[in-house]
């Protein structure tokens, strides 16, 4: 019966050899080569939940009166967006749930895909030949993290709303254009046109999502075409040969695991705990603002970023040349996306190390590398730390003046210094390892044979 | 029937016996693919209780859902969440136990192949070796690809009226027209109070767009500082100025007074977003935070009834800056 399947899909389509090859395709085997994988499921979960929830969602501004489950909203005016969110969230049944899952997997997609980046830097797994490979999953992650904007934006409740404003502020402050582009995109001064709403919906749940989809298969396909890295092996020549577990039958059940494991995390999460609940947010109005307003993670460094710069916009004969919103909103995350895009660039004109690699660094192999990257991300982490100085004023007491001021010099010293501390301690380390290795050869020559 | 297609019948059936031998042999003699992992029974045992635990927890799922206990989504989550982790459990440890997981050893694919690479040029070399005019013919299809693509980009122009930037400057504030609160009453010079602030409206008009909304509050007159040319707009000391962040367009939704004494002392209009610090005294100056410009003030005054109106518009646009946003006055 297998054969005849198997003869079935070979006759016409030609595929044995390279479904052959695909069965015994080696995976070396590391925890952290399960990252990326952890992303990759996420994502499943969120085309599978998304879909559902495109069957009950509206993506419309216009007018209506609350009638569901939910008393306290009762009567109340919102958009048909908002009212839908809350129908989802009350009325359909498995709604929440669905919806929840949704929300939870997408908090983890990015932070797979963020913890896979760190793994990938600090091994060097960018190199030659696999830069192309890195900068696919650089964009995806940018692709990743204005898709989560644009979903938790679409529920138009009081946050999503403020959320907007922003995006709209820095949309705004882009220098020259920045006028012309919002009316672009808005349709109209904000809140918008009526029509930006069905655009941000269909850029959530199709142009975003083939995007980052299209990029996923080119970045699978070109792992596969250049093989997994590995770390160095004692008993193989490893930049030529590589030792792994072949995809069938050792690694499926260990993938397909995963894949499940991480959708059941992601369905008790769902369930259990809650997350974004819109009705006590309320409908948005332009005129409404809440305190300790907290966007989802993905987005508290640009929040810092936003916070951190001191009040003045770039004014040059009354014409506002550089609003504030841009070094903050636009100019941050541009210079962090170039940073990472020309990064395996910028180390091969440092280092002149044009050869290819299959064999990864440990971070104490490339000291200099490992303290670039620590102090880059202390940089990412104290900004988005400093996107959180009003929840440390509440539950801290923190003055929230003194924490700004901290972390606006911090930002200068604080990387350098953690650059620096890196570096030291991978030099030592790798000192440590060479006396090591003296003593063992000592030891052994002093054994007679 | 003749004596040769009897024989060549039979030589027919012994080829294919022998052929039908021969394959019997060579697929006993194939050699082993998958490293052979020995069997475990209880291991074996164990996988199977787990996958049908994960079933009980998948039907259990169903009675929930159609039964519609309380806690619905708590229950949903916690049925589907045990019977996804049960058959993960029970992959991982198949995987672990009896599931062959041979290491493999394979050679990297070649970093690259030096003659495709050369023939790839040739063929590229070649194929337009013959052309006699390359500079004209290059020169014409960039123009055809440039044009064609501002071509294509043109429509998205319909996007929005990208060039018109007037709409910017509207605001539904003119002279006389009252503030009201948000059920449509009209506030009254004696209703606002120190300490606390109000938002405010334009009566008859649209409420959800950015210049349409007021944070009202009153300053004690011997500590307002308006700046020059703004001395009649703070009437009885009631300023009012747009309730929407000149930084990143958020409701300015918290009045800092008298809340935080003695830390940080002096009143001032805060906005949530990124806790741009406003001072309600003096015009609306930037005390602390990022905006990049003043709050936008709208004159005020007292009718003779005793109720707040505007005396025009508001100093400034409103919302976040933009190119021309310091070049004029907004208008109704």
């Amino acid at each position: 019966m297998i054969r005849r399947v198997i003869r079935f899909l070979d006759t016409r389509t030609g595929s044995a050899p390279l479904l052959r090859k695909t069965l015994r395709y080696a995976f070396p085997d590391h925890w952290s080569f399960l990252l990326g994988e952890v992303a990759l499921y996420a994502f499943v979960v969120l085309v599978a939940t998304g879909i559902y929830l495109t069957f009950f969602f509206e993506p419309s501004t216009a007018q209506t009166v609350y009638h569901g489950a939910y008393r306290p909203l009762q009567g109340m005016e919102m958009s048909k967006a908002y009212a839908s969110v809350v129908h989802i969230s009350f009325d359909v049944k498995a709604g929440l749930l669905i919806r929840q899952t949704h929300h939870w997997a997408a908090d983890v997609f990015i932070a797979a895909i963020v913890l896979h980046l760190i793994r990938v830097f600090f091994t060097g797994a960018y190199r030659k030949p696999r830069e192309l490979t890195y900068l696919i999953g650089v964009m995806m992650l940018f692709a990743a993290l204005l898709e989560g904007y644009l979903g938790y934006s679409l529920a138009d409740d009081l946050l999503s709303g403020m959320g907007l404003a922003i995006g709209y502020a820095v949309a705004m402050s882009i220098p020259f254009v920045g006028a012309n582009l919002s009316l672009l995109i808005w349709g109209h001064p904000f809140p918008g046109d009526p029509s930006f709403w069905p655009r941000m919906y269909i850029g959530h749940v199709l142009f975003l999502p083939v995007l980052i989809g299209g990029l996923l298969a080119a970045h699978l396909a070109l792992v596969a075409s250049r093989h997994h890295t590995q770390f160095r092996r004692p008993t193989i020549p490893s930049e030529r040969k590589l030792i792994g577990i072949p995809t069938f039958p050792g690694q499926v059940p260990r993938s397909l695991g995963l894949m499940i494991a991480v959708a059941g995390v992601l369905v008790l999460l769902g369930g259990l705990v809650q997350i974004n609940p819109i009705w006590l947010w309320g409908p948005y109005h332009v005129y409404d603002g809440t305190n300790g307003a907290q966007p989802d993670w993905y987005l508290g460094w640009l929040i810092g970023a936003l916070r951190l710069v001191p009040h003045f916009d770039v004014v040059v004969w009354n014409r506002t040349l550089v609003p504030n919103p841009f070094w903050g909103g636009a100019l941050f995350p541009l210079v962090v996306l170039t940073a990472l895009l020309t990064w395996p660039w910028v180390e091969r004109r440092f280092t002149g190390d044009r050869r290819a690699h299959n064999v990864l660094d440990r971070p104490r192999d490339a000291p200099v590398r490992t303290a670039i990257g620590a102090g880059f991300l202390s940089l990412v982490v104290m900004i988005f730390l400093a996107g959180a100085s009003d929840r440390a004023l509440v539950f801290l007491g923190i003055s929230y003046i003194s924490q700004v001021w901290a972390y606006r010099i911090g930002v200068w010293i604080v990387p350098i210094l953690i650059g620096f501390v890196t570096w030291r301690f991978c030099l030592a380390l790798r000192a440590m390892e060479e006396v090591q290795a003296e003593q063992e050869a000592a030891v052994r020559s002093a054994q007679p044979d | 029937m003749n004596e040769s297609n009897g024989r060549s019948r039979w030589k027919l059936v012994l080829v294919m016996a022998l052929a039908f031998l021969r394959g019997i042999r060579r697929r006993e003699e194939r050699e082993p693919i998958v490293e052979e992992r020995g069997g475990d029974r209880r291991a074996e045992m164990v996988v199977a209780l787990l996958l049908l635990a994960a079933a009980a927890c998948a039907v259990m799922f169903v009675v929930v859902y159609a039964l519609d206990w309380d806690n619905l989504t708590q229950w949903l989550g916690l049925c589907l969440g045990a019977s996804l982790l049960l058959i993960a459990a029970a992959l991982i440890y198949a995987g672990e136990t009896f599931v062959p997981t041979e290491e493999l050893v394979e050679e990297y694919p070649a970093i690259e192949h030096p003659e495709e690479q050369e023939a790839i040029e040739q063929i590229g070399r070649e194929s337009v070796a013959g052309f006699t005019r390359k500079r004209l013919l290059v020169g014409a299809a960039s123009a055809a690809g440039a044009a064609l693509g501002i071509a294509l980009v043109v429509p998205a122009a319909s996007f929005g009226p990208f060039l018109d930037t007037e709409s910017f400057y509207y605001s539904p504030w003119r002279r006389d027209r009252r503030l009201v609160d948000e059920e449509g009453k009209p506030y009254r010079a004696e209703d606002i109070e120190y300490d606390t602030f109000y938002t405010a409206f334009p009566e008859d008009a649209y409420r959800e767009e950015l210049a349409a909304a007021l944070v009202v509050v009153r300053v004690a007159p011997d500590e307002l500082e308006m700046p020059p040319g703004r001395e009649h707009w703070a009437p009885e000391g009631i300023v009012a100025y747009s309730k929407v962040c000149t930084h990143a367009g958020c409701a300015v939704a918290l009045y800092r007074k008298p809340l935080f004494a003695p830390a940080e002392p002096s009143p001032a209009l805060v906005c949530p977003c990124h806790y741009s610090t406003f001072n309600p005294a003096d015009g609306g100056s930037v005390i602390f935070g990022p905006a990049g410009r003043d709050l936008p003030q709208l004159p005020l005054l007292v009718d003779s009834e005793g109720e707040l109106r505007a005396a025009g518009n508001f100093s400034a646009p409103v919302g976040p800056s933009f190119w021309g946003v310091r070049t004029r006055r907004p208008t109704a």
